[in-house]
C-alpha cells in the first residue's frame, strides 16, 4: 500500500517505448504464461525452435509494468538465436544487467520472464516426449517464484473475493 | 542509479504541452503563493515566536493572523482551535493516536472507515496493536460510508469516530454531518474527527456546521507548499501530544514553527475561496469534460466512484480494463501528461489500492486505475490535450497486453 520510488534506467524506458519482438507468434513451436491478471502482471512467450534445437525466433505479449515489458523484450533477445540447452541457463540477474538494472522492487519482473521461458522449454521437451540430460525434474527458483506469484494472486484473490461478498451479504 | 533516473528524465521528449494532474500525490505552488512565501524566509518574520525580541514578534504576529484567517475559513470559534502540524499526515496521527491516549479512561473504541486515508489505517493499526478494538465501516460501490452500519459500530466504550469529508481517490463526498448525528445519538461522549483535506476549498467546510470535534486540513492539497497541515480541535476536546521537544505557539506540535510555510497555507486558502464558487465551477466543468471524454472515447473502461454533486469537484478516476495502471502512468509522461495509479505495481507491497478494492473493484480493475485532480488553472486545451493523449496510449498498451477484451 506504501510506495517506493522507482528510478529506472533510460534501457528500461528505451524498451518499453519500443520493444524488441513484440507481439503473439502464429507459427510458434511452444508458448508459456507466467503471472496473474490479479498480480497485475503476466507475460506470453513465443518460441519457434528449429530441428537443431535452436531457438530461430521469440517474441512476446506482457500485461504489467514498464519492467516488466522491458524485461520480456529483453528476455527474447537473449535467447533467441540460442540452443535451448544455452537459453535454460539465461539467469534473471543476466536480464536485470541487460535492461541496466532493476529496483529491488522490479526484480520479480525479470524472475517471472526468466521463469516463462523456461516454462516453454519444458514445455517443448515433454511434447517432444524426450528430456535431454541438463534439464532436471526439479524446477529452478525462477519457474517456482513464477508459480509462488500466480498461488499468492490466487489466494489474494481469493480473500478478495470472500470479503467483498460478505459485504454484499451485509447489505 | 541516479545517472540512470538523469538519462530517463532527459529521455523524454519534447511534447507541444505539459499537463500534470497528479494533485493527489503532490501538487504545483502557484507563484501567487511563492511570493507570498518568499519575503518570510529571510526578509521577515524569519524569528522565533517564543523569543522576545523583534524578529520574534513578527513572527508570533503572523502566525495569529494566519491562525485567525484559518480559523474562519474553516469555521473556528476561535484561534485555539487551530493547530499547524507539519503535513496532513501528522495531523492524521494526532487526531487518531493523541485523541485516543487523552481519552483511553473513557473506553477503547474506534471506528473508521474502510477507505480512510493511510495516515489513518496505519495510525489505526497502531492503536489496535496496543489495545483499542477498532472497527471498520464498509462503504457502498460508490464509496459512500454504509450508515447503517454505524449505530451497531458505536457503544459507550467508543471514545472516537474517524469518517473523511471527501474521499481522496474516488471522490466520494461522504454523509458527515448525518455520521455525526448517528454517533453522538449513540453516544454524545463519542468524538468524532474527519479529514477534509481533500473537501477544503472544494465544497463548504465549516466544523461547527459538519458538527465534529476535529478536522484535518492539508495544504498542499489547495496548491499550497508542502510541509504544512492543519488540525483543528474544538474546545474542551483532549488530544495528547506524539512528539516531544519545545513547545511554542503550536501545543499540539514542538519545534520552531514553519512561518513561511504557514503564510503559503493561508495565501492559497485565500487564492481557493476568493472566487470560491467560479473555481468549483470551472474545476467541476473540467473534471466532466475530462470523465465524459475519456468514458466515450475509450471502451473497457469504468468510472471509480460517484458521479454529479456527491463527488468532489476536481477528482476523475477510471480503470482501464487490459491495461496496467503503471505502465499508463509511464506512457502518458512521455505525452506530457502526468497521473498516477492504484495499481499494484506503484506499490511496495503489491497489492492494489484499498479504496478501490474496498468499492468492490476486481484486482484487474484496481491495477488499471488512474486517479486525476484537476484545478482551477487547468484550460479547456489541456483537458482537449489529454483527451488526445489518452486512447493513444491504452492503444498501445492493450496491444502489447496478452489479454484481449471485446474490444481488443
Amino acid at each position: 500500500m506504501s510506495r517506493a520510488p522507482l528510478p529506472y534506467s533510460s534501457k528500461i524506458l528505451e524498451l518499453f517505448k519500443n520493444p524488441k519482438n513484440l507481439g503473439r507468434m502464429e507459427d510458434a513451436t511452444v508458448s508459456a504464461v507466467a503471472g496473474s491478471p490479479a498480480c497485475g502482471d503476466i507475460i506470453a512467450f513465443y518460441l519457434k525452435i528449429n530441428e537443431d534445437e535452436v531457438i530461430e525466433k521469440a517474441s512476446f505479449e506482457s500485461y504489467g509494468c514498464a519492467a516488466n515489458i522491458a524485461t520480456a523484450s529483453i528476455t527474447t533477445e537473449l535467447v533467441k538465436g540460442k540452443k535451448l540447452e544455452d537459453a535454460w541457463k539465461v539467469s534473471w540477474k543476466e536480464v536485470a544487467d541487460e535492461v541496466g538494472g532493476l529496483p529491488t522492487l522490479k526484480f520479480h519482473c525479470g524472475i517471472l520472464s526468466v521463469g516463462a521461458v523456461r516454462r516453454a522449454i519444458r514445455e517443448f521437451y515433454k511434447r517432444k516426449g524426450e528430456k535431454p540430460s541438463w534439464l532436471h525434474d526439479e524446477l529452478t527458483s525462477e519457474e517456482k517464484h513464477a508459480l509462488e506469484e500466480e498461488e499468492l494472486a490466487r489466494v489474494l484473490s481469493k480473500k478478495l473475493a470472500t470479503i467483498q461478498a460478505k459485504k454484499i451479504g451485509r447489505k | 542509479m541516479f545517472e540512470s533516473v538523469e538519462k530517463l528524465i532527459k529521455a523524454h521528449e519534447r511534447v507541444e504541452r505539459e499537463v500534470y494532474l497528479d494533485s493527489e500525490n503532490s501538487s504545483v505552488v502557484p507563484a501567487e503563493v511563492v511570493e507570498a512565501m518568499v519575503p518570510y524566509f529571510s526578509e521577515k518574520a524569519y524569528g522565533n515566536p517564543t523569543v522576545t525580541h523583534k524578529l520574534g514578534w513578527m513572527a508570533y504576529e503572523t502566525i495569529q493572523k494566519a491562525s485567525e484567517r484559518v480559523a474562519g475559513y474553516a469555521g473556528a470559534s476561535s484561534i485555539e482551535e487551530v493547530n499547524f502540524t507539519p503535513s496532513e499526515t501528522e495531523a492524521n496521527n494526532l487526531a487518531l493516536i493523541g485523541t485516543a491516549l487523552a481519552n483511553r479512561k473513557k473506553g477503547n473504541r474506534i471506528v473508521i472507515s474502510e477507505i480512510e486515508p493511510l495516515s489513518i489505517i496505519f495510525s489505526s493499526n497502531i492503536l489496535e496493536k496496543y489495545g483499542f478494538e477498532v472497527q471498520k465501516i464498509p462503504v457502498d460501490k460508490e464509496g459512500f460510508v454504509r450508515l447503517e452500519n454505524l449505530p451497531s459500530a458505536v457503544d459507550e466504550k467508543t471514545i472516537l469516530v474517524s469518517i473523511m469529508l471527501i474521499n481522496h481517490e474516488i471522490g466520494t463526498v461522504e454523509p458527515i454531518k448525518e455520521a455525526v448525528e448517528i454517533v453522538k445519538e449513540k453516544n454524545p461522549e463519542a468524538l468524532f474527527h474527519t479529514d477534509a483535506s481533500d473537501a477544503y476549498g472544494r465544497i463548504p467546510v465549516n466544523i461547527e456546521n459538519l458538527g465534529v470535534d476535529l478536522m484535518t486540513l492539508s495544504s498542499y492539497k489547495i496548491l499550497g507548499p508542502r510541509g504544512v497541515g492543519v488540525l483543528c480541535v474544538r474546545e474542551g476536546v483532549n488530544v495528547e501530544r506524539l512528539l516531544e521537544g519545545q513547545i511554542g505557539t503550536q501545543k499540539l506540535w514542538p519545534g520552531v514553527e514553519n512561518v513561511p510555510l504557514i503564510v503559503g497555507f493561508v495565501k492559497a486558502s485565500e487564492l481557493a475561496f476568493k472566487s470560491f464558487d467560479q473555481n468549483v465551477f470551472r474545476m467541476r466543468k473540467r473534471r466532466d469534460r475530462l470523465m465524459s471524454g475519456i468514458l466515450e472515447r475509450i471502451s473497457e473502461t469504468v468510472l471509480n466512484g460517484p458521479r454529479g454533486d456527491k463527488r468532489a469537484p476536481d477528482n476523475v478516476n477510471i480503470s482501464f480494463l487490459h491495461c496496467e495502471g503503471e505502465a499508463l502512468t509511464i506512457e502518458l509522461s512521455l505525452k506530457g501528461v502526468y497521473v498516477s495509479s492504484g495499481s499494484a505495481c506503484t506499490r511496495l507491497i503489491l497489492q492494489p489500492s484499498h479504496v478501490l478494492t474496498a468499492i468492490g473493484r476486481e484486482f484487474e480493475e484496481a491495477h488499471g486505475s488512474v486517479l486525476m485532480k484537476v484545478t482551477r488553472y487547468h484550460t479547456e486545451d489541456d483537458v482537449e490535450y489529454v483527451l488526445k493523449a489518452f486512447p493513444q496510449a491504452v492503444k498501445r498498451l492493450r496491444a502489447i497486453s496478452p489479454i484481449k477484451g471485446g474490444a481488443g
